[in-house]
């Protein structure tokens, strides 16, 4: 079989698709990167507000979990794709819609796991806090949040691992990413067979090393 | 409002497509997560090569890729007639099946494999003790036990399948999801149809999700309270 035109598109889909450097806004790691932190932080809102003792933050949390754990990723894009541009009244590149698809989304996947990772905190760590003098948000801060960080490892990866590969879907609303850049160079030469294995392996390298990265954190923290 | 006429149709024509394309997978990747996942725990090493491989390779992957791959790269290399017979025959749909089946495969049989592996090595110890073969041990023994205890996590990943089905519009078949985005594309009422659909699969996943609660209420085992993987 004829891998040519891989080894002839190889810095489109590499440069392109995968890092971002090229003709269009585009690339892979340039939009999974940024919605992780910012998921992860959103997220950890979400986890805490589903943990408060007052209701009027707890129910709407819990709502915004279940809301977006129950619809699929693709319909949440079109939702952004549509609304945003009505509200603001301004057009949106497509690298801002996916951002805040995807940081919406996912925070409520990062909410759950850090919800669980806080509930693995034995509750004598929090008493003894309190009996330090520690003030809530101090202990949530200096106490909590630490110990709760190291069992939410494992998830917290895994997570990660999901969302980068969601970045694909960011390709439907015309982001070059990967997938997109495929998509383009396909176009032009017909090789779907050996694009899309290749850009599969592609994929495979970046999820697979994070997965051994977490196993690496995993016996650390154990 | 969307529910009546032409556009109440596609709708409920694209909520069936998205059932059918997800009971099918479903069915594919429970078979593919049963084998695949009870391979993984056997001594023989091959096997079990075999079995991590395809678990590590395809769950790795975004789903969009293999669709695209399935439906695009795959049908060139197959002989000409079965290629046209196949696009006489809703390739798309038939693509759409594959790479949600394989991909969620890998994905059930990690669920699986977990759920094997929380059983006492003991249990396979003695069925092969009483006499019987190691396939018999598997099939009487420890997979009855093992998907019993799975069924939170499971019920997870069935749902994440029926989700990503919707992945599915990108091959142009016409579930829920695409069916929404014609709508959209006819009527021009953008925020409707998106509600429409929105809707759908919300009441779907909630209905699913407390159908699903009651059954591990029934099939719990007694005096087991070990919950396998993330509870759902």
């Amino acid at each position: 079989m004829d891998f040519s035109v891989i080894t002839n598109n190889f810095k489109f889909l590499i440069l392109q698709g995968l890092i971002g450097i090229g003709p269009f806004i585009g690339g892979t790691l340039r939009l999974a990167i940024p919605a992780i932190l910012l998921g992860f932080v959103l997220g950890i809102f979400v986890g805490l507000a589903r943990l408060s003792a007052a209701r009027f933050i707890r129910v709407p949390a819990t709502m915004y979990v279940e809301f977006f754990r129950g619809v699929p990723l693709v319909m949440v894009i079109f939702w952004i794709w549509f609304i945003i541009p009505q509200l603001l009244r301004l057009p949106i590149p497509e690298y801002g819609v996916a951002l805040t698809a995807f940081v919406i989304f996912e925070a409520a996947y990062f909410g759950e796991i850090v919800r669980a990772g806080v509930q693995s905190v034995p509750r004598g760590q929090v008493e003894a806090a309190t009996a330090l003098g520690m003030t809530g948000t101090k202990t949530m801060r200096h106490v909590v949040l630490p110990q709760a960080l190291k069992n939410m490892v494992p998830s917290l990866v895994t997570q990660m691992i999901v969302l980068f590969k969601d970045t694909s879907l960011a390709s439907i609303i015309g982001y070059v990413d990967l997938t997109k850049a495929a998509q383009i160079v396909n176009n032009r030469e017909i090789k779907p067979f050996q694009i899309y294995i290749f850009i599969a392996i592609v994929y495979w390298l970046c999820t697979y090393s994070m997965s051994l990265v977490a196993q690496r954190l995993e016996r650390r923290a154990a | 409002m969307l529910w009546t006429g032409e556009s109440g149709r596609w709708l409920l024509q694209g909520l069936l497509t998205t059932l059918e394309l997800s009971a099918l997978a479903w069915l594919l990747a429970v078979a593919l997560g049963i084998v695949a996942g009870a391979l993984r725990t056997v001594r023989f090493a091959p096997l079990r090569w075999a079995a991590t491989s395809y678990v590590e390779f395809f769950r790795n992957v975004p789903l969009l890729v293999w669709m695209f791959f399935w439906y695009f790269g795959v049908p060139p290399l197959l002989p000409r007639a079965v290629q046209d017979w196949l696009f006489n025959h809703g390739a798309e749909f038939w693509a759409g099946m594959l790479a949600l089946g394989v991909y969620h495969g890998a994905r059930i049989s990690e669920v699986i494999r977990s759920g094997i592996q929380s059983i006492p090595r003991t249990q396979f110890e003695a069925s092969v003790a009483m006499g019987l073969t190691t396939f018999q041990a598997y099939r009487l023994i420890i997979l009855p036990v093992a998907l019993r205890l799975i069924v939170p996590p499971a019920t997870n990943e069935s749902l994440n399948l029926l989700k990503n089905s919707s992945v599915a519009l990108t091959i142009s078949v016409a579930e829920l999801t695409f069916q929404t985005r014609q709508i959209e594309t006819y009527t021009a009422k953008a925020i409707e149809a998106l509600t429409a659909g929105t809707v759908i699969y919300l009441v779907l996943c909630l209905s699913i999700a407390t159908i699903m609660a009651r059954v591990e209420r029934r099939y719990a085992i007694p005096g087991l309270i070990a919950r396998v993987g993330p509870a759902a």
